[in-house]
């Protein structure tokens, strides 16, 4: 249903018809072109002093901003090269002492270049704000009317502006904190930012280099990005389909009607959600240690030797079989949850029918559940299959990615987003940690974006006109 | 329905046997590591990861104690409190965000919209790591990570990705109907009066779910903690710690702790856990009944 606008722009406002940024260029005339110039000129000319200048006040900051020593313009400057000055000692003839130089840092150079990019962008956003609003005004002025003032301006805040009003601090936080550290770390993706060859404080651009590497089989790192990836889509697959499938087995047995209890063993299940997963996981970690309660419950039941263990955190399948299972533990009681609210409303007349027909159990699962499951459940299922690959909690604290060959930066459980951490903070191999990022962010994006554009809320989304 | 033969009602007594008795195993598996820390959380043989039997022999309440009274190595009562301010701020602003663009994009048409979901799609595709170690650096770029300052920092962290998860209380707010809002126009209420007099009180249980959840968040969370507060162990959050105590040079001594310390964590979050569930299943049966 279309949303009527009861409430509309200021009056003065909406009486000059259209307004973007071309009309005010066109239709302006001298004043507009030289407020082009001198942010808020037109709002002071047509008697909107405080908004004028306020306007005029945010283009002094920015020059100001930009011109100043080690401003704007200057991390722009140095952005082709990154710095080259290295850190040095230099002989003080006058003091006799030796006197620290200090040098660029790429690292900083880059990240306020990116910065300075983005106040840039804000100050494109404001100033063309400031030729509307100034062609606005003088239009109003022209045309005879009452120029609304900045109590009218403010009170337009919390009315049909209000969604500038309200998405002003979001935005500029997600800005700030998202926005800008993304951009950075896909920059440095093209850099040779990394502890390798001591490139912590000076690095260049290297192009596309980093991604060659990386599908290179043969460089070090391409070898075990082969592996790595291949593991992580090997776990996502296993991680989301057996717990669809367990997860839809359980919560069938409990919905039996014949099930007693079913209450409890729903509660018991969602135990496992509700304690917090770093807690569990450090748990489950440690039961499962070499020294583990585990081992030790094995060798007081007799079926280890003492000083037998399983070595479930020292043998890469032990280890990758464990993480599947203990990921059963963690993920069915969530999909136990989904599901039970969707067999509810599985029709009782199709099983009706099916009993008629003479279809048994199995049957019935076969040909009226699982159809059904399976229309309703897809998104969920290719969700949850994002959601694996990104799944850092459960391998970072059970395995830690371990066990580790000698020499390799990725261990024989590592997902990408797991070896992408290991890579930045403790090999300090920054660069790679971005192509990985990337390389991530693609994959999802293109399960999610086929899931997005099929799912019923963005086909819905477009009735909202 | 017809009287069914006795065999079909033995094979029915034999399935209901088998379907209890695996309910039965698979409610063991589930609780068992629950049990288990429970258990040795009042262990009072010893202090350290192993222990020779599956539950310990002899109990007490020392761990529970240790953990309060020796804040000299780990000082849990403080992460307590550093967790529980932060959580506080962290939860208020999120949800003041998440309020807010959900808003501006259920209810109000501009030429923005679209691009902003779709920009907030895109950002939550990328792994939530990668852009760390840049926030990190931005943050210290600022000076926030020096100091008392680090407490900032992580609210910052935490909060600042808010205006991007708008999904489930946006999706919410759609379900309100429009003829509401129209009819508060036609009455001559202002866009911010139908805002916090219609739209939020109608909202109730999805925001009680909101603040839960975000009050959560730093509960959960260690790896951006981590970052952001290193050494500096007054500034610790309760996951930093119990991530500390099982390292190599402290588990020794502070596994049974650390036990201690976990049930504490859970215990309350579970709690938490359970009443957001109830709010969202009150929210999921409808905005507006009848």
């Amino acid at each position: 249903m279309a949303m009527k606008e009861t409430t509309k722009l200021i009056p003065a406002y909406s009486k000059v018809g259209p307004n973007g940024l071309l009309t005010a260029l066109k239709n302006g005339g001298p004043m507009i072109w030289l407020s082009c110039l001198i942010m808020g000129l037109g709002n002071i000319l047509a008697g909107q002093f405080i908004k004028g200048i306020l306007f005029l006040a945010i283009e002094i900051a920015f020059i100001a901003y930009m011109v100043i020593p080690h401003g704007g313009a200057y991390w722009l400057w140095m952005l082709p090269s990154l710095g080259d000055t290295a850190t040095e000692e230099v002989w003080n003839d006058d003091l006799g002492v030796y006197e620290y130089v200090i040098g660029d840092n790429s690292q900083q150079i880059l990240l306020y270049a990116v910065a300075t990019m983005a106040v840039i962008v804000f100050f494109v956003i404001f100033w063309r704000a400031s030729v509307r609003s100034g062609y606005l005004a003088l239009s109003v002025k022209r045309s005879g009317g009452k120029v609304p003032t900045m109590k009218d301006d403010i009170i337009a805040l919390f009315n049909e502006n209000i969604h500038k009003l309200l998405m002003a601090p979001p935005f500029m936080m997600l800005a700030i904190f998202t926005m800008i550290p993304l951009v950075y770390m896909m920059l440095m993706a093209f850099t040779n930012y990394s502890a390798l060859n001591d490139h912590l404080i000076l690095f260049d651009w290297v192009g596309l280099q980093n991604f060659a590497a990386i599908f290179d089989s043969t460089s070090a790192i391409g070898r075990q990005f082969g592996s790595v990836l291949l593991w992580t889509l090997v776990w996502a697959f296993f991680a989301t389909f057996l717990n669809f499938f367990l997860g839809t087995f359980m919560a069938m047995i409990i919905q039996r009607p014949s099930t007693r209890l079913k209450g409890l063993w729903r509660s018991i299940l969602s135990l496992t959600i509700a304690v917090p997963q770093f807690v569990s996981l450090m748990i489950i970690r440690n039961m499962f240690k070499d020294n583990g309660a585990v081992n030790t419950l094995l060798q007081n039941l007799g079926f280890l030797g003492q000083g037998e263990v399983l070595p479930f955190m020292t043998d890469a399948t032990w280890a990758r079989v464990l993480l599947i299972v203990v990921n059963l533990w963690v993920g069915i009681p969530y999909t136990v949850m989904q599901v039970t609210g969707i067999l509810q409303n599985i029709p009782a007349e199709q099983y009706e029918a099916a009993r008629i027909d003479g279809a048994n159990v199995a049957q019935q699962f076969r040909y009226v559940t699982l159809p059904y499951m399976i229309f309703v459940m897809t998104p969920y299922i290719i969700t949850q299959f994002t959601g694996n690959i990104n799944n850092f909690n459960i391998i970072y604290l059970l395995t830690g990615g371990g066990p580790t060959y000698v020499g390799d930066s990725a261990g024989q459980t590592d997902l990408l987003v797991t070896w992408l951490y290991k890579l930045s903070i403790d090999k300090q191999q920054y660069n790679m940690g971005a192509v990985i990022g990337i390389f991530t962010f693609v994959v999802l994006a293109v399960v999610a974006l086929v899931t997005y554009r099929s799912s019923g809320s963005y086909k819905d989304e477009e009735g909202f006109k | 329905m017809a009287k069914k033969p006795a065999s079909v009602k033995t094979t029915k007594m034999v399935t209901d046997i088998v379907v209890h008795l695996f309910l039965v195993i698979v409610a063991i598996v589930w609780l068992i590591p629950f049990v288990w820390i429970i258990a040795h959380s009042f262990r009072g043989e010893s202090t350290g990861m192993f222990c020779s039997t599956f539950f310990p022999k002899e109990y007490t309440l020392d761990n529970y104690i240790g953990l309060f009274t020796d804040i000299k190595t780990m000082n849990f009562p403080r992460m307590f409190m550093n967790t529980f301010i932060i959580s506080i701020f962290c939860c208020l602003i999120s949800t003041f965000f998440v309020l807010a663009v959900s808003y501006s994009l259920s209810r109000v048409k501009w030429t923005m919209r679209r691009p902003y979901m779709n920009m907030a799609m895109i950002i939550n595709l990328f792994p939530g790591f990668m852009s760390m170690v840049a926030i990190y650096f931005l943050l210290k770029a600022m000076g926030l990570t020096e100091g008392d300052r680090i407490p900032i920092a992580l609210v910052i962290c935490f909060s600042a990705g808010a205006g991007a998860g708008f999904h489930v209380m946006k999706g919410y707010m759609d379900t309100i109907p429009k003829a509401l809002d129209e009819a508060a126009y036609i009455d001559g209420a202002t866009r911010w009066q139908t805002f916090t007099k219609i739209t939020l009180p109608l909202c109730k249980p999805m925001i009680v779910y909101q603040v839960i959840t975000s009050f959560m968040g730093p509960w959960m969370d260690f790896i951006f903690a981590k970052i952001i507060v290193r050494a500096e162990a007054q500034y610790y959050t309760v996951s930093i710690g119990l991530w500390k105590m099982l390292e190599m040079e402290y588990i020794g001594g502070w596994f049974t702790r650390f036990c201690a310390g976990a049930v504490l964590v859970a215990i309350p979050i579970s709690i938490l856990f359970m009443i957001t569930q109830r709010f969202y299943q009150e929210a999921m049966s409808g905005a507006v009944k009848g």
